[in-house]
């Protein structure tokens, strides 16, 4: 088992002198992330609902950007993904990433064809 | 860590001794269950994308429908669940710093954070026990139309939503719920409402300033508001009146809003359960000293990835659920 831990963090441009100070610094922007979402969630700035990108609120893609950044940090820093090899790395976290994306384009795309059926078609649903 | 002396038999390769990618075998074990287990709860959350997706118009707004906050009344749309965020994202860092103080025998710091860890799991899951009770006892309450459609209401004047106890009128009816016994054997009802449909009616028609706010989003992102013409129009669609939220019914919109809702945090409040249950019983492994005799913590390693997980799956539930 690997003793030494990997002090950096955002690539090195903030070094810890140890893993118990790595680990606060990184509860510490894991909390002003989610203190972030949350601000943007209560306040919804209309700039940010008003304008799309790619049929998605530019909200809603700070959400899941700012998700994802979590997602890294806590698979990285608290499971000790930055300490493992980099075979096991990718093996863990580029399969689901790969079935998930492929899951999400085909749902989402037969969800959006429902949709249109329901809105289109010669349906009554709204009575 | 070098050797193992648990049963003597782990150095050689068939008893576990082989490290593949550098990971001992549990803990490799353990990364492809937490693969697995990701993959569920991504088909989970993505068929949500799917039915949100196909009923994109009419999808309840979370603000509205997560408000509450324990012992505080009023409208406090997101407080309390980014609360339980920060609970499940504090107990992961007491369990990484158990996982340190492991890696350096220091065994009644390992106690002392594990003991953290399992409070903070505790504090989560009644959080969400409690979610999951004000969802299910609803706040204002709503009609149903013959489409399954939901009607909510509005307070003209002040813009508010207005609970059915604000206007109904109490008539002089008997209401009886109806059991198995009495009638068709196989309908009931699940629960009786406070007010029956008639006297929703008859108060709606009484009280001008009601209006009546449909499942539609608008434009400007809200549901739509009925002028009171339209309203009194909608009002024949009515077929039963709901409070709450169950399985069949939700009084804040889509029903499948809420089958997801009890789904998905269901399952992961379940995951957070179990994981609070594999921690006291590593807990006490470790007062007992088993892992001080082993010579190393590695199991607290491995449960730790088990709830680190456990938090991982939560940051998107939240996201997925609550923001976006």
């Amino acid at each position: 088992m690997a003793h030494e831990h990997k002090l950096e963090i955002f690539r090195g441009l903030l070094k810890f002198r140890s893993n118990t100070q790595k680990i606060w610094g990184v509860l510490i922007f894991l909390s002003i992330v989610t203190a972030v979402e949350v601000a943007l969630g209560i306040t919804k700035p209309e700039v940010l609902t008003k304008n799309y990108f790619l049929g998605m609120k530019l909200l809603n893609w700070i959400f899941i950007i700012l998700t994802l950044v979590k997602a890294y940090y806590i698979a990285w820093d608290f499971m000790h993904l930055r300490d493992e090899k980099s075979s096991l790395r990718r093996a863990i976290v580029w399969t689901p990433i790969f079935l998930v994306c492929y899951l999400i384009f085909i749902l989402l795309f037969e969800a959006d064809y429902i949709y249109n059926v329901f809105k289109d078609g010669f349906l009554s649903w709204d009575f | 860590m070098d050797t193992t002396v648990t049963t003597g038999t782990e150095d050689n390769v068939w008893g576990g001794g082989n490290r593949p990618l550098g990971a001992s075998y549990g803990k490799l074990m353990m990364w492809f269950f937490i693969v697995s287990d990701a993959l569920t709860f991504s088909g989970f959350l993505v068929s949500y994308g799917f039915s949100r997706f196909k009923f994109i118009e009419t999808w309840p707004i979370a603000d509205e429908v997560f408000t509450h906050v324990p012992f505080f009344h009023g409208n406090y749309p997101m407080y309390y669940v980014a609360f339980m965020t920060f609970i499940l994202i504090m107990s992961s860092v007491t369990m990484v710093l158990a996982v340190d103080a492991g890696h350096r025998m220091m065994k009644n710091r390992v106690i002392l954070y594990m003991f953290l860890t399992i409070i903070g799991g505790a504090i989560f899951v009644g959080s969400q026990a409690w979610e999951w009770a004000t969802f299910i006892k609803g706040d204002y309450g709503a009609l149903e139309t013959k489409g399954g459609r939901i009607l909510q209401f509005v307070n003209a004047e002040t813009g508010e939503r207005a609970a059915l106890a604000d206007f109904s009128k109490i008539l002089p009816e008997e209401r009886v719920k109806h059991e198995k016994s009495a009638g068709i054997w196989y309908q009931e009802e699940g629960y009786k409402t406070s007010y029956s449909l008639n006297e929703v009616i008859q108060g709606f028609r009484a009280n001008p300033n009601i209006l009546i706010r449909t499942e539609t989003i608008n434009e400007e992102g809200e549901k739509t508001l009925l002028t009171r013409g339209e309203s009194l129009e909608k009002l024949k669609d009515a077929v039963l009146v709901v409070e709450g939220a169950n399985l069949i019914r939700n009084e804040y919109g889509s029903r499948l809003f809420a089958d997801f809702f009890f789904f998905i945090t269901g399952f992961h409040g379940f995951h957070v359960f179990s994981g609070v249950v594999i921690n006291v019983i590593i807990f006490f492994n470790i007062i007992l000293g088993t892992y001080e005799r082993r010579g190393h913590y590695e199991m607290v390693e491995k449960v730790g990835l088990y709830w680190h997980f456990v938090d991982l799956v939560w940051v998107f539930v939240f996201t997925f659920f609550y923001l976006v």
